[in-house]
């Protein structure tokens, strides 16, 4: 069977001498770190609470150079993780610490944009804003949109299969993207995808996307860009209950209309983003809606029109339209800003990331209010609530003893619940190292084997990211949850090990 | 709930325990409607078409979920009956087809380039794999980033992973308008005129060019589609629908001959082709159908070349229908059939040679 080590191989081991001295001949020097002071910065990515020191760093500058030091890596059996801006939330981009931490930093060029294809071809550590930017003279963008997007880089997106508030309307990366070149463990470059809507074979492409750095090293991307909408308007709707606000984004999708992006936010992150940015929210609202529309000029003043009536027939308290372009950014930067508004509230937060059946909203948001008086932790809750994404924000000091582990405990309960309504434990954010433990509930020990299996097809050594994304199924077993889908185990008769 | 609604997952289950425990190999078919595409089927014979029935449906949700063996007009009439679609317009090919085929062949029609093809909707599956487990991948969420995405690797892998026995789809609304458009044109100008508005957000949700007349359908709000046409021009086309639906289920003229018919992939603005035979050009250029009785070594040349690849879809010898993977790529199509199937019970050859 597959061994999914969450250990290096024995043999390279506090071989850090050997190993660095074979990257000096296939890297200028200035592209390998290796002192600690030097490795510090990257001991983390976006999920701060776990840390750890890479080996070494390599930083290469050419797809020769990523076969290169894959190739060697293969060869001595050392774990590699790829990494871009280091933004993810799951802590995917975690360093090994018998491992190399690749860094695609350097590969930050847009190689060529063709407006007459709509697309752009461009190198993984470029940002997803800087393709936007790019694309811009010519009237076309790339769609999704990450909230990280001024920092978060393309290749990152590919690996995350990351998503955005745009993306109800627009999907996700993996809709968003022709085809990829990937440096394959032994240090093959493959091409996946390729200039037409579709490729041969099976789909790579997408079981690429949000494979989470352990399939391949991205190295080349080519992306869709779309003709920019001629005009975006934004709506947006108090509510005096939750349940409401909730009801009324069905009854948007029930007439027919499939807004660009469909935001909540509940009081305390009103509150929170109110007093961070002077979003001119509703103080008093319990809920509040942000209704983008976008399309032609006729098109979004008709729908305009219809979802005014809508919201006010849901039971809205206040119904406003951004007045101008000004106005319709002040709405979007409370929202935008939610995060780091709630981070002011207590010195720590954490941020869940999981996706229900929107129907069941309000029986989750009462579970969590429940839990967050058991658990004596408060909850903002950020909802992209088109597509039914939710982001409870627990607050919490990681200062007091204790309270990190009581916030992660808290969180995996959410997770479960999330699995329960018959939703996922990551709708965006990826497993990495943060949610694999939950994988044990959403998966069981079939599914989870059929999955190592798939990974061992690219890198049968375990090689890439090693302990991420997929749990071993001993872990499962020590984490004790052994799953149950949908609360039905078809054919119990059969063995699960 | 319809007279037909069945699960008969215990059956198939137990047929491929019993080919697994013989080595047998397996032909996958659900109403036969795609017997013809891919190389020879062979095997014996596993029938999805009982396992019928929509298991959920969620029209608020934008979520669909029904067992494989369910007929595509059944699906139809589910979401006609409630103002939505398949946004990926799939072609039926056959009163017969189904769900589960439509998928396994992910084939799309004249609203994919402007709405997505069949894998951009599947959003879970629940798979039989030839170790006879039965394994859910996905969900019914928009959103799901958990574990690698399966359920997206079995579109068109044209069953030779698994048995598909439910698919999750994300469907869209109708929509209000339409409007289709003809312009008298020649090859060159159709494809600039393509090219022009492809890059301005106008409301195109199909095209289609014969070397004659170039047909554009404008679909969504009725104000805006009439200022899109004010903008592009061109006649209106009477009975677009009963024209796209010819389209897309090849009954339009063009698919008359008995010639081998290729589909060439390939950039949208990839400069017209120098291959023998008659053509037509759909999705903005990125899909081309070739009727000819050119070598295929010619077309599948000719497609290196232009950075495309060519699919023998109907009529010709069909040894090699696929156009030929690199041997890089190729290995590891070898090695994700292993992982699914280890003995290479499922649709053997159906899509390459010794996959």
């Amino acid at each position: 069977m597959h061994d999914h080590r969450d250990q290096a191989p024995k043999q390279i081991r506090n071989n850090k001498a050997g190993l660095l001295q074979r990257l000096t001949e296939l890297l200028p020097g200035d592209a390998l770190l290796h002192e600690a002071e030097d490795l510090r910065p990257y001991e983390c990515d976006g999920l701060s609470a776990y840390r750890k020191l890479p080996m070494l760093v390599a930083l290469p500058s050419t797809i020769e150079q990523v076969q290169a030091i894959l190739r060697l890596c293969h060869e001595l059996q050392v774990p590699v993780v790829a990494r871009g801006a280091g933004t993810g939330l799951s802590g995917g981009a975690l360093p090994h610490e018998q491992g190399v931490l690749l860094s695609l930093a350097k590969f930050n060029r847009i190689l060529e944009l063709n407006p007459q294809r709509r697309t752009a071809r461009v190198q993984p550590g470029v940002r997803n804003l800087a393709i936007s930017q790019a694309a811009d003279p010519h009237g076309l963008y790339y769609a999704p949109d990450p909230s990280s997007q001024i920092a978060c880089t393309i290749g990152g997106n590919v690996a995350e299969n990351s998503g955005g508030v745009h993306c109800l309307k627009y999907g996700l990366t993996v809709h968003n993207i022709q085809s990829l070149k990937l440096v394959t463990i032994d240090g093959e470059l493959l091409q996946i995808g390729g200039a037409g809507l579709d490729a041969p074979g099976y789909d790579l492409l997408a079981l690429m996307t949000g494979s989470e750095g352990m399939l391949g090293v991205i190295v080349e991307i080519t992306v869709k860009l779309l003709a920019k909408p001629q005009r975006a308007q934004v709506l947006l709707a108090a509510f005096n209950n939750v349940v409401k606000a909730g009801a009324a984004v069905g009854d948007i999708i029930s007439a027919g209309i499939i807004p660009a992006g469909l935001e909540m936010m509940d009081r305390l992150a009103i509150r929170a983003a109110e007093d961070f940015v002077h979003a001119g929210y509703p103080l008093d609202a319990e809920a509040i809606l942000l209704c983008e529309l976008d399309g032609t000029n006729e098109e979004v003043s008709e729908h305009i029109l219809k979802v005014r009536e809508i919201l006010n027939q849901a039971g809205a308290t206040e119904v406003r339209t951004a007045k101008d372009e000004a106005e319709r950014l002040t709405f979007w930067k409370g929202r935008k800003a939610a995060f780091p508004a709630v981070g002011r509230l207590a010195p720590d937060y954490y941020c869940m990331d999981g996706t229900i059946p929107r129907k069941r909203l309000p029986e989750v948001l009462a579970a969590t209010t429940e839990l967050s008086k058991q658990y004596k932790l408060p909850v903002a809750n950020v909802f992209h609530a088109g597509d039914g994404n939710l982001h409870p924000l627990i607050l919490y000091d990681a200062n007091q003893p204790g309270e990190l582990e009581r916030t992660e405990e808290f969180g995996g309960k959410i997770l479960e619940l999330c699995v329960e309504v018959g939703g996922t434990i990551t709708g965006e954010h990826g497993v990495g190292m943060e949610k694999i433990n939950q994988m044990c509930v959403q998966f069981n020990s079939l599914e989870l084997t059929q999955f190592h299996a798939v990974k061992a097809a690219f890198d049968p050594l375990g090689l890439l990211n090693p302990g991420k994304a997929v749990p071993t199924l001993h872990r499962c077993a020590e984490f004790g949850a052994m799953h149950v889908h949908h609360g039905e185990l078809p054919f119990p008769e059969l063995e699960r090990f | 709930m319809s007279e037909q609604d069945q699960d008969n997952r215990a059956a198939l289950l137990g047929q491929v325990e019993r080919a697994k425990a013989t080595g047998t190999p397996l032909c996958i078919r659900g109403g036969g409607s795609k017997d013809f595409y891919g190389r020879q089927p062979v095997g014996e014979l596993l029938d999805v078409s009982q396992h019928q029935g929509i298991v959920n449906y969620e029209p608020t949700e934008l979520v669909i979920t029904a067992r494989a063996g369910t007929p595509l007009r059944v699906i139809d009439q589910a979401l006609t009956a409630e103002n939505q679609m398949l946004p990926f317009e799939p072609p039926h090919f056959g009163e017969t087809a189904t769900l589960g085929g439509t998928i396994a062949c992910n084939l799309s029609g004249p609203r994919r380039p402007y709405a997505g093809a069949a894998r951009d909707f599947v959003l879970g599956s629940q798979v039989l794999n030839g170790k006879a487990e039965i394994l859910h991948f996905g969900g019914e969420v928009m959103k799901n980033v958990a574990g690698y995405d399966v359920s997206r690797l079995m579109c068109g892998a044209l069953g030779t992973l698994g048995v598909l026995l439910e698919v999750s789809l994300k469907v869209l609304p109708r929509l209000e308008h339409e409007v289709s458009l003809t312009f008298e044109l020649g090859l060159e100008e159709a494809l600039e005129n393509l090219h022009t508005w492809g890059q301005r957000p106008y409301p195109i949700t199909a095209t289609c060019y014969d070397g004659d007349q170039l047909r554009v359908r404008l679909g969504g709000e009725e104000q805006a589609v009439r200022a899109a046409h004010k903008r592009i021009g061109g006649d209106a086309l009477a009975e677009g629908a009963v024209f796209w639906g010819k389209l897309r289920e090849q009954q339009h003229g063009f698919f008359g001959s008995s010639k081998p018919l290729w589909r060439i992939s390939l950039a949208s603005d990839a400069a017209p082709l120098d291959l023998e035979g008659k053509w037509l050009y759909e999705w903005g250029g990125a899909q081309r159908w070739l009727a000819s009785e050119s070598e295929p070594t010619i077309i599948r040349e000719a497609m290196a070349k232009a950075g495309g690849h060519a699919t023998l879809f109907r009529n010709g010898d069909r040894t090699q229908v696929f156009q030929p993977l690199p041997e890089g790529l190729l290995a590891i199509h070898r090695r994700l059939k292993t992982a699914f199937d280890p003995q290479g019970l499922f649709n053997p050859g159906r899509m390459y040679e010794g996959l």
